[in-house]
């Protein structure tokens, strides 16, 4: 294939854009290392709610709101807005701009046939899906706008993406600005197909362990559903607002808000509050792990008397806890993410994600070529942990059972 | 060694790239200010098509008189390939990661000749 002239310091030069050619190394992959013979959950994947927007602006009961919300839109704000404007990388990471230029069916949801091409170029089988800048409406000071929003978000996403597709599963936005609405959000929502479970973007200004959300713990653990903290950054927090580049804030601020919602839950000793509601941390990598461990255990040797809830060291309780996977930090030292590795048990704890579309994206592979993982474990990471997990009935991707069915007609050599 | 035509200079305009397999490897022959490159298409952090993206260059923080920090540019001189699956980037000139240089992409021998592309694989 040729890619034509164009200005390649802008776009690099097609005219077109589709999941499928972009990801077509991911699918060599996929079948070079037999990625059929297992199932394949992705427990952090994401979709641009922004191309669907105005249908969720329907879903907005309040009228006057949702006249705002169709003429402002959801797109992100220019260069000196406070939402980092570059996490595109200026282009560099081709699907950002591209992205709108790939043509769908006009059959099936397009968020559906977008979120399917990837899944299988990668190996996919099923995904839990969250929004993207939907994310930051944490920070929102208009209470009742996130959750109003929240509630349409939710009700579009049931309605028209996960009623259809069985591969496809989410943990549904709360509001947690609003704890009444958490509740009701559980209670509204808890039941419906291809919920697995509910999750705070981790920018919200709130301590997760006000008495004011204990009935929604309550009606999490009730119905044995996992609840997730969704890393995310904010410019607008004082601490990363001294930095003056996206990858610092993104570096520091996407693990940041998760230990603070950590530290909270467990000097409060949540986990004997709640010992059967299972938590769930995405996406802040692996290495703040052990170094939470160690920080937190060290001060509770000396002062256990702040947090008398406890009745272990705080890194039992972080290892009972769940986490993705992505981004992981494999940079160049084998031996301390095999330590990560072994401090946090991830053989049952540790949960596959990829992030995608987003620019940090991780494939399987960063999982499935890991030299210290047996083929159980890698299996357990991929797929079995998070079938545990959200006791899943698995939903393959249809190439897997056509591949894995050739390979079973295929005689032996 | 096999030699492998890719296609006429005329039809790799200054600025694009042409992806071809052979061998069983997939090669991103690149044109850029009149040089001819050739590097396997296979970034290798996650096995993205790193010639599939962009060429940006090096991007420099212009130092001031006693430390002060001036501004950003480009330096034109050190063109990088962006793998556009993560922005991996490598010099245009040796196929090298930017930052990591025993990180690097597979480089291979370009010729042109009367008019035509060569690759040496």
């Amino acid at each position: 294939m040729t890619f034509t002239p164009g200005n390649h310091l802008i776009e690099p030069s097609r005219e077109d854009f589709d999941s499928e050619q972009h990801l077509a190394h991911a699918k060599q992959q996929a079948l070079s290392r037999g990625y059929e013979d297992f199932l394949i959950v992705d427990v952090d994947s994401h979709h641009y709610e922004t191309e669907a927007f105005q249908e969720i602006a329907e879903y907005i009961e309040d009228p006057v709101l949702r006249m705002e919300a169709k003429y402002q839109g959801m797109a992100r704000g220019g260069v000196t807005s406070i939402d980092g404007s570059y996490q595109e990388m200026t282009g560099r990471v081709t699907r950002y701009p591209m992205r709108r230029r790939e043509k769908t069916p006009p059959t099936i949801h397009r968020d559906i046939t977008l979120m399917r091409r990837w899944m299988d170029s990668m190996g996919v089988d099923m995904a839990c899906m969250f929004p993207t800048p939907m994310l930051n409406i944490a920070t929102c000071p208009r209470v009742e706008v996130e959750t109003a929003l929240a509630r349409a978000y939710n009700r579009w996403l049931c309605d028209n993406v996960l009623a259809e597709e069985p591969r496809l599963t989410s943990m549904l936005y709360l509001p947690f600005n609003d704890p009444e609405a958490c509740l009701k959000m559980v209670e509204e929502f808890g039941d419906r197909k291809g919920v697995i479970g509910f999750m705070v973007t981790a920018t919200h200004y709130k301590g997760c362990h006000d008495n004011a959300y204990m009935k929604t713990y309550a009606a999490l653990e009730e119905r044995n559903l996992p609840l997730g903290f969704h890393a995310a950054y904010t410019w607008g927090d004082k601490s990363t607002a001294l930095m003056n580049r996206f990858i610092s804030v993104h570096a520091l601020g996407f693990v940041w808000h998760n230990m603070v919602h950590m530290t909270n839950w467990l000097m409060n000793g949540m986990p004997e509050r709640f010992p059967k509601l299972k938590t769930l941390w995405i996406e802040s990598g692996l290495a703040w792990v052990p170094f939470l461990m160690q920080r937190l255990d060290n001060e509770f040797m000396m002062r256990s008397s702040d947090a008398p809830l406890l009745k272990r060291k705080p890194s039992d309780y972080m290892r009972e806890m769940f986490y993705t996977s992505q981004p992981m930090e494999m940079v160049d030292n084998r031996e301390a993410l095999e330590l990560t590795f072994k401090m946090m048990k991830a053989d049952s704890q540790l949960l596959y994600s990829s992030d995608y579309p987003h620019w940090d994206m991780d494939l399987p592979s960063t999982i499935y070529d890991l030299p210290f993982l047996d083929e159980a474990a890698k299996r357990a990471i991929l797929g079995g942990n998070a079938q545990s997990l959200f006791s899943l009935e698995p939903a393959y991707a249809p190439w897997k059972l056509a591949q894995r069915a050739k390979n079973q007609n295929t005689p032996a050599a | 060694m096999a030699e492998h035509f890719v296609c006429n200079i005329s039809e790799l305009a200054d600025g694009s790239v042409r992806i071809f397999e052979g061998e069983g490897l997939e090669i991103g022959v690149i044109h850029h200010s009149g040089t001819v490159y050739a590097y396997q298409n296979l970034c290798p952090h996650q096995g993205g098509p790193a010639c599939e993206g962009l060429r940006i260059p090096q991007v420099v923080d212009v130092i001031g008189k006693g430390g002060v920090f001036v501004g950003q540019t480009f330096d034109e001189d050190d063109m990088h390939i962006v793998c556009p699956w993560h922005g991996y980037e490598y010099h245009l000139s040796s196929g090298e990661h930017v930052c990591n240089a025993a990180l690097k992409l597979r480089k291979f021998d370009v010729e042109t000749r009367e008019g035509g592309i060569y690759v040496k694989i």
